[in-house]
């Protein structure tokens, strides 16, 4: 308890060096600027701002990344409330009481309340990853490679397969995104697989062409298929940007709560930030004292869904930095970030770069209040953002997608692999396959398969190795049990969830 | 969303010819993978060598095309919504001018205008002229902005080398 105080401040410190702030204040300003475009969700943001960090050294980058993807976040939401199209299906609740009450011309209170309960609901949460995670970091220095494997089983089922649309299409973008992961040399043997004798393969696909190339070419491409298709029309903010006392009395409960379901679902490896968003809404629906306004713009409705989308992806960061286990889009793109330092996130980070950890944890609050100091004043800039015309809009999102590209490798091949990816991403969406297995699959795939041969090199290759440790044999068992849950429970009525 | 769900149920159910085409290339990636996975030397002496991992990716994959074989002889996949292919084509006609303008040195500034340029236009702009302009000013002031302040390194054309 008191070692979590002291490290905390430490980051503190870190974190308040008037460099580090700068960064934070640019990577808040950056993400929410881009987060804020129609179609970009946070996964796509960071992803599109990888290559702005490439320079910097490891600290400036990540707190700079921790102000982008909260920053990402907070732009969501405005999009979602101001016009009708939530960047990630996390903002669909949003969306749908939000933009009720933009248009009854209450657009000012809900976004207030959207950027206030982030802000609460963000400082809890970052609270708990502060406490829970060096408690989980205790634990994991105990994993062996048998149970890490066993954990990144739990996490491709339960990211694919429990709570998408369809188990099969979402089990087929997880394969698709391991086998673009078996790309390269492999590690073990410096042998060269599916390199096909191109050089630029050996190095394997980078994560961040695929996931620029899946969102942001993809869905270019699959916006332009359907402009023929009603246009989204943007609110005007009218009337006071202030919350009244009795928004406040309404909203402050529905804060609290969405954080008590979005933190734990976010933290455990389950994918998404759809379900605490949904069971959110669903809670405040019924417990409102003001049935008649849900489906008409009632605040508990945005106030509680946005609690919850903030408190779980804070949540998400409990896995990410304590066992290196990304289990959303967003975090997969962290998860990038740390890797192009070399840096792997996980128990042993914890032991050997504590300022690094600490620093990003401490800047997480950093990030937090400056989102909400930046975004009610300045919520008409990024409402001016949004009435770029659509066409210079995508223009200019393409041209920026393809720069980390060209910045980061400017060869014909990697050029060719984000247009063929931008095509994969597009047909996916054509056929209502999720995007984020994909990604998750091409990172986490090849740290399964190190996991798994290191295992099995130590016991050597007696595959038991996976049941005699207790901790394997139950995840392996949990991932078992949530692979076969969606066919049995087909029918039930899961909601429809898309994508991060 | 539940209303496409159900409506999409009452038509007679039809075999999604786009549906076997996913399943066959899921199939033909599969084959890749085995392929490919067949010319790796086996010298592991004790549990996988490198060839197993695809081998492995390789039947999840086979069993998935069957999964999405049957949902496409079922009918069972989503209802679609109408498209228009001549913006897609217009995009990635984009995309390769831009790779096409990297390949051949001809610059950062060039090719991002290019494929500027060719996206504003699929999405209904018909003032070519002023959306090139437009375009080399903002990649102008990227390039600028990019490889003075930031210091990374963007490909030089002949444009570039004015500046």
């Amino acid at each position: 308890m008191m070692d979590t105080f002291a490290a905390l401040a430490h980051g503190m410190a870190v974190a308040m060096q008037p460099i580090n702030l700068l960064y934070a204040l640019i990577g808040v300003f950056l993400g929410t600027a881009v987060g804020v475009l129609p179609g970009i969700g946070p996964a796509l943001t960071v992803a599109l701002l990888l290559p702005v960090t490439y320079k910097l050294d490891p600290g400036g980058s990540l707190i700079m990344f921790a102000g982008i993807y909260y920053g990402g976040m907070y732009g969501g939401s405005t999009t979602a409330i101001l016009i009708n199209t939530p960047g990630e299906s996390a903002s669909m609740a949003t969306a749908l009481e939000g933009n009720k009450m933009a248009k009854a011309g209450r657009g000012g209170p809900a976004l207030a309340t959207s950027a206030i309960g982030s802000f609460v609901a963000g400082t809890i949460a970052t609270i708990g990853l502060a406490f829970l995670a060096p408690w989980l970091v205790d634990f994991a220095v105990r994993f062996g490679p048998e149970d890490y494997f066993a954990l990144m089983c739990v996490a491709f089922v339960t990211v694919s397969a429990t709570f998408g649309d369809s188990p099969v299409r979402g089990l087929t973008s997880l394969f698709i995104g391991l086998a673009l992961g078996l790309v390269g040399i492999d590690k073990l043997t410096g042998q060269a697989r599916l390199a096909f004798g191109i050089p630029e393969l050996l190095d394997g696909v980078e994560v961040t062409t695929l996931a620029v190339g899946l969102f942001a070419v993809g869905e270019a491409l699959f916006v332009a298929s359907r402009r023929h298709h009603a246009e989204e029309k943007l609110e005007p903010v009218r009337g006071s940007l202030w919350m009244t006392r009795e928004d406040w009395r309404r909203s402050w409960k529905p804060w609290l709560r969405g954080t008590l379901f979005g933190f734990p679902i976010g933290a455990l490896p389950a994918g998404g930030a759809e379900i605490p968003t949904f069971l959110s809404y669903s809670t405040e629906r019924r417990l409102t004292k003001h049935p008649e306004e849900f489906g008409k713009g009632a605040i508990e409705g945005v106030a509680g869904p946005e609690a919850a989308n903030n408190a779980s992806a804070a949540g998400t960061l409990v896995p990410l930095l304590t066992l290196g286990l990304p289990t959303s889009a967003t975090a997969a793109m962290m998860l990038a970030g740390f890797q192009q330092y070399g840096l792997n996130p996980g128990p042993l980070l914890f032991a050997e770069r504590p300022d690094l950890v600490w620093g990003l944890i401490a800047s997480l609050f950093i990030a937090n209040g400056m989102l909400l100091v930046l975004n009610l004043p300045l919520v008409g800039l990024w409402v001016r953002l949004l009435a770029i015309p659509q066409p210079w809009l995508y223009a200019g999102i393409l041209v920026f997608a393809t720069m980390g590209t060209i910045a980061a490798k400017p060869s014909v091949v990697e050029l060719s692999m984000l247009a063929a990816f931008g095509v994969m991403g597009f047909l996916m969406r054509r056929f209502d396959f999720p995007i984020a297995p994909v990604v998750i699959g091409l990172i986490l795939g090849p740290i399964a398969e190190s996991q798994l041969r290191r295992a099995l090199a130590i016991s050597l290759g007696d595959p038991m190795v996976l049941l005699q440790s207790p901790m394997s044999a139950t995840l392996l068992g949990i991932a078992l049990i949530a692979l076969a849950a969606p066919f049995v429970l087909r029918g039930l009525g899961r909601f429809k969830a898309n994508e991060d | 969303m539940t209303l496409d769900a159900a409506s999409g149920k009452l038509p007679a159910r039809r075999v999604d010819r786009a549906g076997v085409v996913i399943a066959a290339a899921l199939a033909v990636l599969a084959a890749v993978l085995v392929w490919d996975a067949s010319k790796l030397p086996a010298t592991t002496m004790y549990g996988m060598g490198p060839e197993a991992m695809p081998i492995v990716i390789a039947i999840g994959l086979v069993i998935l095309a069957v999964g999405n074989l049957i949902d496409a002889l079922r009918g069972n996949l989503p209802p679609r919504e109408s498209m228009d292919p001549k913006p897609v084509w217009l995009i990635i006609a984009g995309l390769a001018l831009l790779i096409g303008i990297i390949g051949f040195g001809g610059g950062f500034i060039l090719a991002t205008s290019a494929l500027f340029v060719t996206t504003s236009a699929a999405f209904g702009r018909r003032a070519v002229l002023a959306d090139t302009v437009i375009a080399l000013l903002i990649t102008t002031l990227i390039y600028l902005a990019f490889d003075k302040l930031l210091t990374l390194s963007l490909p030089a054309g002949p444009l570039e080398r004015l500046l």
